[in-house]
């Protein structure tokens, strides 16, 4: 008798639902030993919707067919040098943060999710887990083939693996998957899946597809296109899992509202960089950091919100912060590594004279009158040929570890936020109360944070003997792979293959 | 609050704890108002250091940059540590002074410059 078909319906429990097992002679509480502790309760894992519809060979199908097709254009793009067709050379520093700072994320994410595929009690939610997680690690892959062209001809990109432990603005990025990781599973998935993923990925990942759409970046812009359809499968996890921990116990929501609060945060601190990334890096640019907020967080974030009002689940009470702070964002940002280019891993510039109007278009309420004086006087001093870098170490938020740069917005955008409270003795340092609540809540965890500033001085980087120490443990090419892009190698090399003096 | 973790044991053993500077504790000094320097900036200084040397050496070369500094009129800069007004004595040391680990030094100067409206 020949085996039958299977029809779409059973084939499906089978390989989804199915792949569970009983637990005859064990207890199934050992076998998912960090399924209570963080205080969510889980009555019912059948309730759980699975949010792909996906079995794992249709998985496996799909994603070959994908990976064909991107390596093709990979292969097509680096045959026809495909960087000569980039904007401008100043562009492709946006994707050497992006290698820096974002692909190993995606890595983190890879370990996250294989993680919470393995702990979480119920298989639907456990398959979903895993197959984001090959996702992730399929895009870490995927990214650094993109960008494996470009580091043929461009500074920066060789050492993005070493930077990551070490380098002191991708500890941020670092700290927040470290964060989410060493969370216990159901936050892991709050973070990651809901708040980075569904909330806030349009500001993460489309600014920089976008951005390679708009400056020719075929490489990278064929990698967003190929992520695509894994980023809407993440975003539908990322929203069944919250929906399904607010369905499953009342006692979940004000964890959950805990969860999104602090992840929500995290996230918009990281987002610094992109709203730097989108004013100031792009020679083409796509919106402004402002409109991008406007349009991905205020309606779209706006609107989710209204939706799980009917849980209990309230919009974080920072948003009217974040509101003031997207006037001030970039400048802050993009003023703090054009300063600091000795020791970064890109080359910064100072915005031209067209780009300096269109900040004061696109920022009425603020350019003009704080950030457009200081190009000027930082243009001044550089053809003075006093091309000014900071001298010394920044001050770091315990948190977020980003330099305590932020200002208070509401009140006086020419004053830091300080803010610190006291934990066994020792003083800790945040940029906002935000940061301040988060170690508050969970002060063991982040009196471990690993601040390179402080690793610095205690002669963990490097040893003793200064800066120069500092960036050969880093295995930064000084002069060459940072510093002004002006006068850079980089710059030679774009002007002889362009032909211009 | 305290973290919930999966042992009841969990703790954190602090990175930055006093003892791990050689000697040395950790100041951070910031210039009000001048975002010229994006963030306070972080020193770590012996706390014998009488506060003139800190002036001098540590200040002096670390703000120096900034096209005002040599402006600065030091008899009427306004001091705070950790946030709560400080009247620094020139001959006596940073221990001496009140200073401790991860301490929050800052300074105010009152100028009429051209940059002060910009903040920076």
């Amino acid at each position: 008798m020949s085996a039958k078909k299977l029809n779409l319906k059973d084939k499906y429990r089978l390989l989804t639902r199915d792949l569970d097992w009983d637990f005859s002679y064990e207890d199934r509480k050992d076998a998912f030993p960090f399924e209570e502790f963080e205080g969510i309760k889980i009555t019912d894992w059948d309730k759980w919707e699975d949010p792909f519809r996906l079995t794992m060979d249709a998985y496996w199908k799909y994603q070959a067919e994908k990976e064909k097709k991107l390596y093709a254009i990979y292969d097509a793009f680096s045959q026809n040098n495909g960087h000569l067709n980039v904007s401008d050379a100043r562009y492709v520093n946006a994707i050497k943060i992006f290698l820096t700072a974002v692909s190993p994320g995606e890595l983190a994410a890879h370990s996250g999710f294989a993680f919470t595929g393995r702990q979480m009690g119920g298989i639907g939610a456990r398959i979903a887990a895993q197959m984001q997680s090959i996702d992730e690690l399929r895009h870490i892959q995927t990214q650094i083939h993109a960008m494996s062209h470009y580091n043929k001809f461009f500074d920066g990109f060789d050492e993005f693996s070493h930077m990551h432990d070490r380098v002191w603005y991708i500890s941020v990025v670092k700290s927040f998957f470290d964060d989410a990781r060493s969370a216990g599973p159901f936050e892991f998935m709050v973070a990651i899946g809901f708040s980075f993923e569904y909330v806030l990925t349009n500001l993460l990942f489309v600014p920089f597809m976008s951005g390679a759409a708009y400056n020719g970046d075929m490489a990278t812009v064929t990698f967003g296109f190929s992520a695509q359809s894994d980023e809407a499968r993440h975003m539908t996890l990322g929203l069944e899992i919250i929906k399904f921990l607010l369905e499953q116990h009342e006692d979940n929501v004000p964890i959950v509202q805990k969860w999104i609060d602090k992840w929500l945060w995290r996230g918009y601190r990281i987002l610094t960089v992109v709203a730097m990334m989108m004013d100031y890096m792009l020679p083409q640019k796509v919106m402004s950091w402002k409109e991008a907020w406007e349009l991905y967080f205020e309606q779209a974030g706006g609107a989710l919100f209204k939706d799980l009002e009917r849980y209990g689940i309230k919009m974080p009470d920072y948003t009217d912060l974040i509101k003031a702070e997207k006037e001030h964002l970039s400048h802050q940002a993009w003023w703090t590594f054009y300063t600091n280019s000795q020791a970064t891993a890109f080359h910064t510039w100072i915005p031209s004279d067209e780009e300096l109007d269109w900040l004061s278009e696109k920022y009425p309420e603020s350019f003009d009158k704080y950030y457009r004086p200081r190009w000027e006087l930082a243009k001044e001093m550089a053809e003075k040929g006093e091309r000014y870098y900071n001298e010394g170490l920044p001050q770091l938020c315990q948190t977020c570890q980003i330099p305590m740069i932020y200002t208070d917005v509401q009140n006086d955008p020419r004053d830091i936020v300080y803010r610190s409270t006291k934990y066994q003795g020792e003083r800790f340092h945040f940029c906002s109360d935000q940061c301040q609540h988060i170690f508050e809540n969970e002060p063991e965890k982040y009196v471990h944070a690993w601040l390179p500033v402080h690793q610095i001085f205690q002669g963990n980087c490097g040893g003793p003997g200064g800066l120069e120490k500092v960036m050969d443990y880093y295995k930064l090419d000084v002069g060459k792979a940072n510093m002004d892009y002006v006068g850079s190698p980089d710059e030679e090399r774009w002007k002889n293959w362009k032909g211009v003096a | 609050m305290a973290t919930q973790a999966l042992r009841a044991d969990y703790h954190g053993d602090g990175k930055d704890t006093e003892d791990k500077f050689h000697g040395a504790i950790l100041v951070y000094i910031n210039w009000d108002k001048h975002l010229f320097f994006y963030s306070a900036k972080a020193f770590p200084l012996d706390p014998n250091m009488p506060f003139a040397a800190v002036l001098e050496h540590v200040i002096g070369t670390h703000f120096c940059q900034h096209p005002e500094y040599k402006n600065i009129n030091w008899d009427t800069v306004e001091w705070t540590l950790n946030n709560e007004p400080f009247m620094p004595v020139m001959e006596k040391s940073l221990a001496e002074n009140g200073f401790d680990h991860k301490c929050l030094l800052r300074f105010k100067t009152a100028e009429t410059s051209s940059f002060e409206a910009a903040g920076i």
